[in-house]
């Protein structure tokens, strides 16, 4: 116990790490915050606080202690704080992020700034309105369909009768894709949601190819849903959605292969 | 008008058009590039040369595959650009509608000056 305790101390007294040591790092750093209220009509401006960072600061960490000893009024959303919501999704320094994924220490500017993101209805200084965009998500269906499991029967008899198992290859062609946490990041980055608000999206696009290479799935009017002038053909291929999405996941890709199928370049081989 | 939208094409459809056309558009106009360099440039482009190439019925052919491969692939390609300028259904019908009649004018100027200078139309 007392090599654990002294093991402890050891690891603590790291070069910067241990507050009680006269050499702890505590810089400062200035937050530019965007500051708006579209309800009361109020003209958009920026917010200039300083606060504390140390190494392991996120820009959520510094957001929650400005609104807490410095301004009290700046509205943010927030959750998990461990990039699983998807809730405090912003602009940092010009790329869309999550914030509390998001150290300040790795920006390497002295200066913050913080704005809503793009391509969303602003509500409030860095709050914004996610309704077109779950719209778009909910228009592509994201369940399994398959009319096995519709069928009024016993749940045993339902799990006995009709499981499904899934190889390992099968797996992989959809599990990256399942890893989306609908922060809106790869939304607000795409260049075609900014000119065109009926455009699905990566999001909703890469959501679709999920479920389609699901070889569960048996929705087969999956295509026709983004089949139109505003659907999947108008994506350009900017490729700035998989380059911010904070889980890996790889939108492009995922609409280049919806289009490989609706060329009939890739073939439809699930098996349902 | 229902008659209209079942004949309309679905966009993937379109799409395919839109790609099979400029692949084949690459492949003619390297050719008449091509052609270009079996003589001199200077003198690729003289009068009498030129009507001596639409004298010639196999290239005269390779230049209406030309206007056309290029009008559809062209004309697609602005519709698809002023697709995304405006959302609203008489915006993208009119877009549509106009850029189609756009390339049948451009089509049929092309062709008729093509059997013109081949002779065909004499």
């Amino acid at each position: 116990m007392r090599e654990l305790d002294n093991m402890t101390v050891k690891s603590d007294k790291k070069a910067g790490c241990d507050p009680r040591d006269d050499s702890f790092d505590l810089k400062k750093t200035t937050l530019r915050v965007f500051r708006t209220n579209t309800a009361q009509g109020k003209d958009s401006h920026f917010d200039s606080l300083v606060v504390p960072v140390q190494r392991w600061t996120t820009v959520l960490d510094s957001l929650l202690y400005a609104k807490s000893y410095l301004d009290s009024s700046i509205g943010i959303r927030y959750s998990c704080r461990m990039a699983s919501c998807g809730s405090c999704g912003m602009k940092i320094n010009g790329i869309p992020r999550l914030a509390c994924y998001t150290k300040i220490s790795e920006l390497e500017d002295p200066v913050v700034v913080c704005e809503p993101l793009p391509n969303f209805p602003v509500i409030r200084d860095l709050v914004t309105d996610f309704t077109q965009f779950f719209n778009h998500h909910k228009s592509i269906n994201p369940y399994i369909q398959n009319l096995n499991y519709d069928k009024t029967e016993k749940i045993d008899e339902v799990s006995s009768s009709h499981s499904h198992r899934q190889s390992r290859e099968e797996v992989d062609k959809y599990l990256q894709f399942s890893y989306c946490i609908k922060c809106g990041l790869c939304y607000s980055a795409c260049p075609t949601v900014a000119t065109d608000t009926k455009f699905p999206g990566p999001q909703a696009l890469a959501q679709l190819y999920r479920y389609y290479a699901d070889s569960r799935d048996a929705g087969k009017n999956r295509l026709n849903i983004v089949d139109d002038r505003h659907g999947l053909w108008r994506c350009h291929f900017a490729g700035s959605c998989s380059k911010v999405c904070p889980k890996g996941v790889d939108p492009a890709l995922g609409i280049q292969l919806l289009r490989s199928y609706m060329l009939g370049i890739s073939k439809d081989k699930r098996n349902v | 008008m229902n008659g209209i939208s079942k004949l309309a094409l679905k966009e993937s459809q379109i799409m395919k058009i839109h790609y099979i056309t400029g692949i084949l558009a690459l492949f003619v106009v390297a050719v008449h590039i091509l052609m270009r360099l079996v003589v001199p440039y200077s003198s690729s482009l003289e009068y009498a040369h030129v009507i001596a190439n639409y004298h010639n019925i196999f290239y005269a052919i390779l230049l209406e595959s030309i206007l056309v491969l290029i009008s559809i692939h062209g004309f697609n390609g602005v519709r698809v650009i002023l697709l995304e300028l405006r959302q609203s259904k008489i915006w993208e019908n009119s877009v549509t509608i106009t850029t189609i009649i756009a390339m049948i004018v451009l089509v049929s100027y092309g062709t008729r000056t093509i059997i013109l200078a081949n002779g065909l139309g004499l």
